[in-house]
């Protein structure tokens, strides 16, 4: 889970990083775009680099929801009898929501690669101007597929909390010191990123790009 | 106090068990749980009925043996405490309290709110021992030890065994006990030798015995009457690495 985990994480910076160059300007955000396809030439062939990371990416989706369903699995084994009468006392939303939200952040997945990546459910798909896919996607009277973002990367959010902490944990940090900064690192960590991916649709929602 | 009492009831391993309800009046407020339900059974008796079986031994908080699901809380509503410390005055005139046995596939019921720990002592078999005759007590300065290290260590050790983080996690792991098992003596100079073959073996017994994995929930430590930190888990996960990664601790290498 942690392993995979990182690289996921690795990604999402990498890829929050470019979602901000929309504020660069359309030339400046198309030319990165493209620039992308490019990446790794001439040692590679053109898109070559980008498909190997897609490659890597879709091992590591797919090796993250193994591990976490053997867990699942294993969970529901160890306790065939269910409690009649149960009470959490550790208040930790953000652990307990990992297996959902990691369902929901799957499904986002595969509709944010139709919509932007693909094109098929965007109103514009037009590969060669993705600033305008972007502005056209985000429009004001599209204001439920901003919401249904929104809703993706606050969920994203929470499965960064648990999952940034649980990562440092499970590959070996071991002192209180290091568990309560652990803590606030992966707290700091998700609100960051959040706030890096949700600024953009309401950039593109207030007029702020267009 | 009046109360309302809703047991698990299950004759044998076999049985499918319900819960039952029973009305318990007169309860005093200093009585302990156990004494509680020391007053039912005797009723019970009385009335030829079947006792409800309950592990309970010391009654002093130290010796692991009550493992009573109260109210859905592992020990009931106060933290840090047994259900054998755990006194009538948490509750209020009225109430109605459930009583179940723990669950999990690794500690089945034999009766009523028994269950069978064996699975922690087959983790304890696999490694969580010292292997060298070590004798009495040593003089306390012959091999020195980090105060740090020494409080760790005693805070895992604290561990008594009962199975209320099994009984808690979310998970039904029992990766809490393993840990507390482990770590109690790879801090010590004393458990270095046998460290990382010991780790190995125990998490394996662990997932042998059927108790699910760990994900870093929390609910064990707030569960734990000991109070056995949750980042005891993090020094057993560092161990596993380190054992699963070093070669010079396998043998005839």
């Amino acid at each position: 889970m942690a392993v995979t985990g990182i690289l996921l994480v690795l990604f999402l910076i990498v890829h929050m990083l470019g979602n901000l160059k929309i504020f660069t300007g359309e030339t400046s955000f198309d030319h990165y775009a493209h620039w992308l396809r490019d990446l790794g030439t001439p040692l590679l062939p053109t898109t070559w680099y980008l498909w190997i990371q897609r490659a890597v990416l879709t091992v590591a989706v797919l090796a993250h929801i193994g591990a976490a369903t053997v867990l699942a699995v294993r969970a529901r084994a160890a306790r065939p009898v269910a409690y009649a009468h149960r009470r959490k006392i550790h208040v930790n939303y953000a652990a307990r929501t990992m297996r959902w939200g990691g369902v929901i952040i799957l499904l986002f997945v595969i509709y944010h690669i139709l919509d932007l990546t693909t094109g098929h459910l965007n109103p514009q798909g037009d590969a060669a101007n993705p600033y305008g896919n972007v502005v056209a996607d985000f429009a004001p009277e599209r204001w439920y597929v901003t919401l249904f973002y929104t809703l993706a990367i606050v969920t994203l959010g929470f499965h960064l909390r648990h999952g940034a902490f649980s990562a440092f944990r499970s590959l070996g940090q071991q002192t209180p010191k290091g568990e309560r900064r652990a803590r606030a690192a992966a707290l700091v960590f998700a609100v960051v990123l959040c706030a890096g991916y949700l600024v953009v649709p309401f950039a593109v929602l207030t007029g702020l790009v267009a | 106090m009046n109360l309302t009492l809703r047991i698990w009831r299950q004759t044998g391993p076999e049985d499918k068990g319900r819960m039952v309800t029973y009305p318990v009046p007169d309860v005093s407020p200093d009585m302990s749980f156990l004494e509680m339900l020391d007053v039912l059974n005797e009723r019970l008796i009385l009335d030829g009925e079947e006792p409800v079986a309950f592990d309970h031994d010391c009654r002093e908080g130290i010796c692991g043996a009550c493992s009573l699901m109260i109210n859905g809380e592992a020990h009931g509503p106060q933290r840090g405490t047994t259900a054998c410390q755990l006194h009538m005055r948490q509750f209020s005139d009225g109430e109605t309290i459930d009583i179940e046995p723990w669950r999990a596939r690794a500690f089945p019921v034999v009766k009523d709110l028994v269950v069978n720990r064996n699975a922690f002592d087959k983790i304890i078999a696999a490694g969580g021992y010292v292997t060298a005759p070590t004798g009495s007590a040593p003089e306390a300065h012959s091999t020195p030890v980090a105060k740090e290290d020494a409080d760790a260590a005693f805070s895992a050790a604290a561990c008594i065994g009962c199975g209320a983080c099994v009984a808690a996690c979310p998970n039904g792991s029992g990766m809490l006990f393993t840990a507390a098992k482990v770590t109690q003596l790879s801090l010590l100079p004393q458990g270095q030798p046998e460290r990382y073959t010991r780790v190995i073996g125990m998490v394996d017994a662990h997932d042998e015995a059927g108790f699910g994995g760990c994900t870093n929930i929390g609910e064990c430590s707030s569960a734990c009457p000991k109070g056995i930190p949750l980042n005891t888990i993090g020094r057993l996960n560092r161990d596993y690495l380190k054992a699963t990664t070093k070669r010079a601790g396998t043998p005839g290498s």
